[in-house]
């Protein structure tokens, strides 16, 4: 095989890839802002634009695409935060500390992974409900947080693993404490990691509707993920422009993140997988 | 002298907080002493029932009562409540005990420390011991907490689940009572006909589309990351970053989205092969073609992430052997095959038997895309692509069968651990991990 004709295929195969994998976000991006409102559309790209299906979202009195977008926005926010900073800390004492038990945690860790998550969702929705949780923000967000010590665990200690020992040890030399060794050191070197995780998170509690739909019971209070799948479930042949539009909503925020951090990804996903 | 050390212990045996009094502690003493108040006041009442609870599941079901010429209302027991109001007591109160003999150590060995002539900890001392000697635990607390009663107990929960009989329509409270059946439920799993049927096929696609989804996307993203990491290639960043749109758009989405895409009816796809003169194809309605269109779609979904991963890997092959195979006069395919291959193979092992363990588990990609569709009149509360996971969420929350979707995640359990078990013992985090430092 010449080098021309290697050079003229791959390039072909990688165009032909690279439509397969840019097509189905144009295709919903077109159709968000084709007039009308079936699936069917004679052409690729419609003759007009209209931006009705958008303004519809806002104002009509079903959806409350708004307030929606606002409760995913505080909920994402906040379980960001609290399972980061909760999953860092265990894995710093997890990563830096011997001592009695630690390979026992470790082990529960890897174990309790392997259940299929939403095999605790009704024990988990009767103990929110006992404890007068139920439909409010506030649980949503303990049950991420505390889902993702053991979802990110090992990702977090592989990488802290590779930071080199004697770091901390002269840092405690000098006098330091644990906590601030924890945040002079830890979390700045620990930077990808810490990147990587705030990104997965905040884009699991965005999109999650399983759990969300359980619990948020009043319109009010759903996110928009649970929305997105009420205007599925009881719209999506009717109007499939306006699910576009919501679409187009809920994954351009995730996207543009993910794209403008894929280096943090490449590293966390690498990270994760080998498991130090 | 053990004058102090006994009596310390002993009065903290009797009541928390005791010892610590008695050793001159007042701080940490009186803390100790309202904590083990209140956990009393909790225990006392609660413990007994929390028992009898367990052991019971509840003994009168609700219903009506004809109290003269009306009928009132009578509240039965809810034996689900009962079960799990149970399971927080008796967590409550194990971590109640651990504290208790905590406590007891400790006035011990502060009664120690006076018989040897020291004098007892303050209170300033003792929170300085903890945030530096203890401080692993004490970080770890919080998350173990929400861990033990979000996930823990959950899932102690649902195995207790599958040895009783809590299912629709016989017995879902509070109307009616549950009651424990032993292993009655894997029995009639494996032996009832419609269980064992559904099972059988359930589980033997979940294998095929484990074994298909892995190994299409592991090779395919392996191809892609080779034809890009070519020597002469230009663009390798534009090309990466195109092909990681698919992992960056969010599941939710993408997935409804490739469900409109490839509808029957009014689908794009069908549209253009319309267009070329073909028939569509029944992508998503006919059992055979769904298959092939789950595992076309999570081909789309999980390619960039096995892609991103060997080019990784590619990168960090040392050029010295390629250059020793340069040496040897081997061809382009024999570097391949003797360099790259064995290379990449070897680092990414572990990842190989974690995405297959994953694809058991990938709900999303199924429930979103097919939701288990089309229906499958032999199959009891499944679809054709049902995979085990999407079967016990119909399970449990269309069809209440709880018990038998307890059984199942307990077999899906099994499953993934006796995988994860062999890709435990490779890794270097377990085995070597003092040795990387």
């Amino acid at each position: 095989m010449t080098k021309g004709l290697r050079l003229t295929l791959s390039y072909l195969f990688l165009i032909v890839i690279a439509v397969c994998c840019i097509y189905p976000a144009l295709w919903v991006l077109v159709s968000s802002v084709r007039p009308g409102t079936s699936l069917y559309s004679a052409t690729f790209f419609p003759k007009t634009i209209t931006f009705d299906h958008y303004y519809e979202l806002f104002h009509s009195k079903v959806f409350q695409y708004d307030r929606w977008y606002l409760n995913t926005l505080k909920i994402a926010t906040l379980s960001m935060i609290f399972s980061t900073l909760l999953s860092t800390v265990s894995m710093y004492a997890l990563s830096r500390f011997r001592f009695k038990g630690r390979q026992t945690i470790l082990s529960t860790i890897l174990v309790l992974g392997m259940f299929p998550g939403f095999m605790s969702l009704i024990p988990v929705y009767i103990f929110l409900l006992q404890l007068n949780l139920l439909d409010t923000h506030a649980a949503i967000i303990i049950v991420y947080a505390a889902g993702a010590v053991l979802f990110n665990g090992f990702v977090i200690k592989g990488f802290f693993d590779t930071i080199p020992r004697s770091l901390d040890e002269s840092a405690r030399i000098d006098g330091a404490s644990h906590l601030q060794i924890f945040y002079r050191i830890m979390l700045p070197l620990g930077r990808p990691i810490l990147i990587y995780v705030a990104l997965t998170t905040f884009a699991g509690a965005w999109v999650d509707f399983i759990f969300a739909n359980l619990v948020l019971r009043t319109k009010e209070k759903w996110t928009l993920a649970v929305g997105m799948w009420d205007l599925v479930n009881s719209y999506q042949n009717s109007n499939f422009t306006m699910f576009a539009a919501g679409a187009v909503l809920i994954a351009v925020p995730i996207t543009l993140l993910f794209v403008l951090l894929q280096r943090f990804l490449v590293q966390g996903l690498t990270s994760g997988a080998s498991k130090g | 002298m053990n004058r102090h050390r006994n009596t310390a212990a002993v009065l903290s045996v009797f009541f928390m907080g005791l010892g610590q009094l008695y050793n001159r502690q007042y701080w940490k003493g009186l803390l100790l002493l309202i904590a083990c108040a209140g956990s009393l006041g909790y225990f006392i009442p609660n413990l007994v029932h929390a028992v009898w609870g367990i052991v019971t599941l509840g003994d009168k079901t609700g219903g009506f009562v004809k109290v003269g010429k009306m009928y009132e209302p009578i509240k039965g027991d809810h034996s689900i409540f009962l079960l799990i109001d149970g399971l927080i007591a008796i967590f409550l109160f194990v971590v109640f005990l651990i504290i208790y003999i905590m406590n007891i150590r400790d006035a011990y060995r502060t009664g120690k420390q006076r018989d040897d002539g020291g004098g007892p900890a303050t209170f300033r001392q003792t929170l300085a011991y903890i945030t530096d000697r203890k401080f692993p635990l004490l970080m770890l607390a919080v998350p173990g907490m929400g861990v033990l009663f979000l996930t823990i107990m959950p899932i102690i929960f649902m195995v207790l689940l599958s040895f009783t009989n809590y299912s629709m329509p016989q017995h879902i409270p509070p109307a009616k009572l549950v009651d424990w059946v032993g292993f009655q439920t894997f029995v009639d799993l494996l032996s009832l006909k419609t269980w064992s049927r559904t099972f059988l096929g359930v589980f033997t696609w979940t294998i095929v589309w484990a074994v298909v989804a892995t190994i299409t996307c592991y090779f395919g993203g392996l191809f892609v990351a080779l034809v890009i990491e070519q020597k002469d290639m230009k663009f390798k960043k534009l090309w990466r970053t195109i092909f990681i749109l698919p992992y960056a758009i969010p599941q939710l989405i993408s997935l409804l989205i490739m469900r409109n895409l490839f509808n029957g009816e009014f689908g794009p796809i069908n549209n253009y092969l319309a267009s070329f003169g073909l028939g569509g194809l029944p992508w998503l309605t006919d059992p055979f073609w769904a298959k092939v269109t789950a595992i076309v779609v999570n081909m789309w979904v999980g390619i960039p992430v096995s892609m991103v991963l060997i080019m990784g890997v590619l990168t960090a092959i040392p050029k010295d052997l390629y250059e020793a195979a340069d040496v040897d006069g081997a061809s382009a395919f024999q570097k391949f095959r003797i360099v790259t291959m064995p290379f990449v193979l070897f680092t990414t092992a572990p990842i190989l038997i974690t995405q297959f363990a994953g694809n058991i588990n990938n709900f999303n990609l199924i429930f979103l895309l097919t939701n288990g569709n089309p229906v499958n009149g032999d199959y009891q509360y499944a679809g054709s692509t049902d995979l085990l996971v999407t079967w016990l969420y119909k399970l449990t929350l269309n069809n209440s069968q709880f018990n038998m979707a307890s059984a199942i995640g307990i077999i899906i359990f099994i499953l993934i651990a006796s995988f994860s078990i062999i890709n435990y013992r490779r890794t270097k985090s377990f085995k070597e991990e003092d040795m990387i430092q």
